[in-house]
């Protein structure tokens, strides 16, 4: 079967009662590829996961994975995804193997391809050891491995994980990171988070949502070419002080502009460029005019996260909304 | 079907190797072997006037047991996976509703007679100590059972659909007492009552489970009561399945 796209959704709504989770989202996902929900807390995340799951019905609009259709072919849907809800919640009386044989089986494995499948992913995600203890005795980053392996078990087409990092130290997050990271091109991951740099550092492609919406979508240099704004000039230039502002006034390509005195004598000049112009040739161009000496010219990166707050709007750090609907 | 059984399997380990499920077994136990007591007492006159499963039942610990095993032994089955979120993971798994609920009410039944092997031992020992044929007579165990397992169903479906509707374990406990005790006081809410020929005392008339159950114990096998109960319990069932699909129309 070659569908082009592993998950398509099309304006999906979900509303709670009187209360709109999310709002007509769209987007797809092809094969192969490590996607990033991104969002504050109560943004959607959760429950778009949740409707591609099969766990929750639409209020309207599609949902198709592998080109079945989520509400109508659930179970065929539920067979090939692999998930892993917020929390990673799991039968703490069980041991960590006994547990992966039995949600082998639930999904259908043979016994013999159980025990076969169960080996693999004790292996692939570091379980082996720990293979015959109680999962309610295991470390948080032990049990979400163990979430891990349950959503990988029955080699899914697509991996739906939600918040895979979410309290895990930072030993613990590199290490499922490079899980994940390791699935892309065999399977499709579709993974929710509010941390960006793991997103940055993990995905292919990121969805921003904010209040139930798309508000983008892209890779992370897409995001951050399209959403940065002015580009911002940092250049370090030896030459007077005086000069350098009155120059800087005078310049009619230049709207603002900062200045700080660094060592050697030289300054560091922030420019910020009227309209959407690269001010860089120009900037090289004026100093050699001026004979003046330059030893740093860049373009200011925004870091996703800039971009992230400007466009959820909440740099008091108030999320509006802390609980994730059930 | 092979989905059935590993569900099965899980859901009746849970209630071996938890605490909860050895307390309840325990419990139980204790109260088998009180009646037990007051079976060799009965024995001791001669000749005894009854058979001796229908004097196990005579005893007041049978319905407590009947009617408090059920709520206990099915409260955490839908309510414990909703509140630790295990829900999600089961319910996302290729399954059909129908299959969870037949699974976990199968494993529930399967326990609550495991509860009741106490009384076979019981019944057993008698046999062995008094030398008396007539004390271990199987078509009467084998009735006995039958009405054991009628009554459990249909509790214990009653306790299914009460753990489906919440999220907590306690109030689960509490509906499915509640629904069960309700059931059992029905008989004696028309049993002064004037006017045979009214049709709603003859329908909660209908409902006398006392009389049903000493029937069984008698080793009289009446058709009416196996449909009522068999039809009832498959009716909680088809209610816990809805509420289960309920998920779906949140």
């Amino acid at each position: 079967m070659s569908e082009p796209w592993m998950i398509e959704v099309q304006d999906l709504t979900k509303r709670y009662g009187s209360r709109v989770a999310i709002h007509g989202v769209s987007f797809q996902v092809a094969r192969g590829e490590i996607v990033g929900l991104l969002g504050p807390n109560g943004a959607g995340k959760s429950t778009t996961m949740r409707i591609l799951a099969g766990f929750l019905p639409a209020t309207f609009g599609t949902a198709r994975v592998a080109g079945y259709d989520v509400a109508l072919d659930s179970l065929e849907v539920r067979r090939r995804i692999g998930y892993m809800p917020e929390n990673n919640p799991l039968y703490p009386e069980m041991r960590v193997q006994e547990y992966l044989r039995f949600r082998a089986r639930l999904k259908g494995l043979s016994r013999r391809r159980a025990r076969e499948r169960v080996e693999v992913v004790l292996e692939q995600c570091g379980l082996t050891e720990v293979r015959r203890r109680l999962i309610g005795q295991l470390s948080k980053g032990y049990r979400q491995r163990v979430g891990l392996a349950d959503a990988l078990v029955h080699e899914p087409d697509l991996i739906v994980l939600d918040e895979p990092t979410i309290g895990l130290d930072p030993h613990q997050i590199r290490s499922v990171r490079r899980l994940i990271k390791g699935l892309a091109g065999r399977h499709t991951v579709l993974l929710s988070t509010h941390i960006l740099p793991e997103a940055e550092m993990t995905c292919h492609r990121m969805l921003i949502l904010l209040e139930g919406r798309v508000l983008a979508s892209g890779t992370p240099a897409e995001l951050e070419r399209r959403l940065s704004g002015s580009r911002q000039v940092l250049a370090e230039i030896a030459a007077p002080e005086e000069g350098l502002r009155s120059f800087w006034n005078a310049c009619p390509e230049v709207a603002a502009w900062e200045m700080a005195p660094a060592d050697d004598g030289f300054h560091r000049c922030l420019l910020m460029p009227r309209g959407d112009q690269d001010l860089r040739p120009q900037v090289y161009a004026w100093v050699r005019e001026q004979g003046w000496t330059l030893r740093e010219l860049s373009c200011r990166r925004y870091s996703l996260e800039d971009i992230y707050v400007r466009l959820t709007g909440q740099e008091g750090g108030g999320a509006s909304d802390e609980d994730e609907e059930d | 079907m092979a989905q059935f059984w590993v569900l099965f399997r899980r859901e009746l380990a849970a209630y071996l190797v938890t605490l909860t499920g050895w307390v309840i077994m325990a419990a139980v136990a204790f109260l088998i072997g009180l009646s037990f007591v007051d079976l060799i007492l009965a024995v001791r006159r001669t000749p005894l006037p009854l058979h001796v499963t229908e004097v196990f039942y005579q005893t007041p610990y049978f319905w407590i047991i009947v009617l408090f095993s059920g709520p206990v032994i099915t409260m955490r089955l839908f309510a414990q996976e909703r509140a630790v979120g295990t829900y999600e993971t089961l319910m996302t798994s290729p399954v059909r509703d129908g299959t969870v609920v037949a699974a976990k009410f199968g494993a529930a039944m399967a326990f609550y007679l495991i509860v009741w092997v106490p009384l076979m031992v019981c019944v057993g020992l008698l046999r062995l100590w008094t030398g008396e044929s007539r004390a271990l007579e199987w078509p009467l165990l084998g009735s006995t059972f039958l009405g054991i397992a009628l009554l459990g169903g249909l509790f214990l479906s009653m306790g299914c659909f009460a753990s489906a509707l919440t999220r907590s374990q306690t109030l689960a406990a509490m509906v499915a007492g509640l629904l069960g005790v309700s059931l059992f006081l029905l008989s004696f809410a028309v049993d002064g009552v004037e006017g045979e020929g009214m049709w709603w005392v003859r329908v909660l008339g209908a409902f006398t489970l006392v009389d049903h159950m000493r029937d069984f114990t008698r080793g009289v096998v009446d058709l009416r009561p196996v449909v009522l109960y068999g039809s009832l319990m498959l009716f909680f069932l088809y209610l816990t399945l809805r509420m289960v699909e309920g998920r779906q129309w949140k």
